[in-house]
């Protein structure tokens, strides 16, 4: 093996890698938050709303969860402008995250609300409590705190899949090591540096998402 | 070897290599005894060279094959060569001329020589005709895309002033996407993109605004043929004035010819 190895290009391109971090912190931050409450209305819907806004959300789920990020991505910032609709490539990779997640935390979330025993329902009724009581203290409350290891999975996925923004000019992280390897054809070093800081980040998230758990599930936490 | 068949083998070499010269005295003399011309002509670039739906070649580098050869009233072969093959082909006479958009450079100055330029081939930024800018330092509180790491990427990051919103896109396709839906206002691109672009009769043509880098095409043709040579200086500029070479201009590239051609 003959390649030398170079990483002295850091310090000239650590501001680069900063900001593209800094992007894509931006980007998870926002987009599983939103994404993460859509998902959760659209699992109150097909679960529980009226029966008419369900085929709507169904078919929102099944378009999203069919088709490529990248395709949705394109489609929101090169397609939309044909219909008068303008957005800066930060907000189109923001809407095209909080519409990914949204389709496929709904199903997550979903799939915790139907595991509630139909007992439980009738217990918050019996209780005096209304149906909005019922539905956010008895099921979604237990059920989010059910299914919350594969909800993390989830947007610790989407994170990942954020590189793709990279395409649309949007400067994230895989944007700061394309631009480094383009101007100094460093390409392995370049991207071992940016699959180390992916994997930080991939980490760190995750212990982030443990202690939301925690803080928002304090019962299963003491337990 | 001994020493008498050594001055046989010796005197036969001179002889040859003093010949060689003579053998190729006038390519024109020889063009027009032959009744054909062969041309280089590229394949894979358009809009210059690429084969039709018909499977034939054509281009703005074919129809400038077609003039010349129907100037000097003679019939036209075309000869289909890559970018590195192109000048071999000429310095072993597969062709007699070289029109494969070549550009110009020292290097090649060695080895062929070069008729007077018949194409434009340059980048720069690009605009719709309503927005003002002359130069780099207009560029302040612009969207400009490019394709990340293209020339056009590392000329414009040196000389975009601060303020300059520089946004690089993964390929070419990318960069007139984004030009075509308005998610940048300029482009800093090859005029064969901005071409690319015209094509597909956008709203607001991009129209080019400063140049960064020009480096025109050439006939390429063998060195010490000077008859040819004059004859396809005085076809190209013929052409020129006849308006004939503008109109092959805008059949393949959607505008004019620039002053400096």
């Amino acid at each position: 093996m003959g390649y030398h190895f170079e990483f002295g290009w850091i310090a000239e391109y650590w501001p680069v890698l900063l900001k593209g971090v800094g992007i894509t912190l931006q980007l998870i931050a926002i987009g599983a938050l939103f994404g993460v409450a859509l998902g959760g209305a659209c699992a109150w819907v097909r679960a529980l709303g009226p029966a008419w806004l369900r085929p709507v959300v169904a078919t929102y789920v099944e378009m999203i969860r069919n088709t490529p990020f990248l395709i949705q991505l394109f489609f929101v910032f090169f397609g939309l402008p044909s219909l008068g609709v303008q957005m800066s490539e930060l907000q189109a990779a923001n809407l095209a995250m909080i519409i990914n997640l949204g389709a496929y935390s709904c199903e997550i979330i979903r799939a915790g609300i139907q595991a509630t025993p139909k007992g439980q329902f009738e217990a918050g009724a019996s209780l005096g409590m209304s149906r909005f009581q019922t539905f956010w203290y008895v099921v979604l409350i237990p059920s989010l705190q059910r299914i919350w290891p594969a909800l993390s999975s989830q947007i610790v996925i989407v994170m990942l899949g954020s590189a793709a923004v990279s395409q649309i000019a949007a400067e994230d992280l895989t944007f700061a090591a394309n631009f480094i390897q383009s101007r100094n054809f460093r390409a392995f070093e370049a991207y071992a540096v940016s699959t180390a800081i992916y994997l930080l980040l991939a980490i760190l998230l995750r212990q982030v998402l443990r202690g939301v758990g925690f803080t928002l599930f304090p019962r299963r936490a003491a337990r | 070897m001994n020493r008498r068949h050594f001055l046989i083998a010796a005197a036969t070499a001179a002889a040859i290599f003093a010949h060689a010269p003579t053998v190729k005295a006038d390519a024109l003399a020889d063009i027009t005894k032959r009744g054909t011309i062969n041309i280089a002509v590229p394949q894979d670039f358009p809009p210059f060279g690429s084969v039709g739906t018909d499977m034939k070649p054509v281009g703005y580098d074919v129809d400038m094959a077609a003039l010349i050869a129907s100037k000097l009233g003679v019939k036209l072969e075309l000869v289909p060569v890559t970018s590195a093959n192109r000048i071999p082909y000429l310095q072993t006479n597969k062709v007699d001329l070289v029109i494969s958009s070549l550009g110009k450079n020292p290097d090649r100055e060695k080895v062929i020589d070069f008729s007077t330029a018949y194409a434009p081939f340059f980048n720069g930024v690009f605009a719709p005709a309503d927005l003002a800018v002359a130069k780099a330092e207009d560029l302040k509180g612009l969207t400009v895309g490019v394709t990340r790491g293209a020339v056009e990427d590392l000329e414009l990051t040196k000389i975009a002033p601060e303020g300059t919103d520089i946004k690089r896109y993964e390929d070419n396709n990318g960069t007139i996407s984004a030009f075509l839906s308005g998610q940048v206002k300029a482009i800093a691109t090859g005029n064969v993109v901005a071409a690319a672009i015209i094509a597909r009769k956008p709203p607001k043509r991009p129209e080019i605004k400063f140049l960064i880098k020009n480096s025109p095409c050439f006939v390429g043709l063998n060195k010490n043929e000077p008859a040819l040579l004059e004859k396809l200086n005085a076809i190209i500029a013929d052409a020129k004035k006849s308006g004939e070479l503008n109109a092959i201009a805008q059949k393949w590239l959607g505008s004019d010819l620039p002053a400096d051609i």
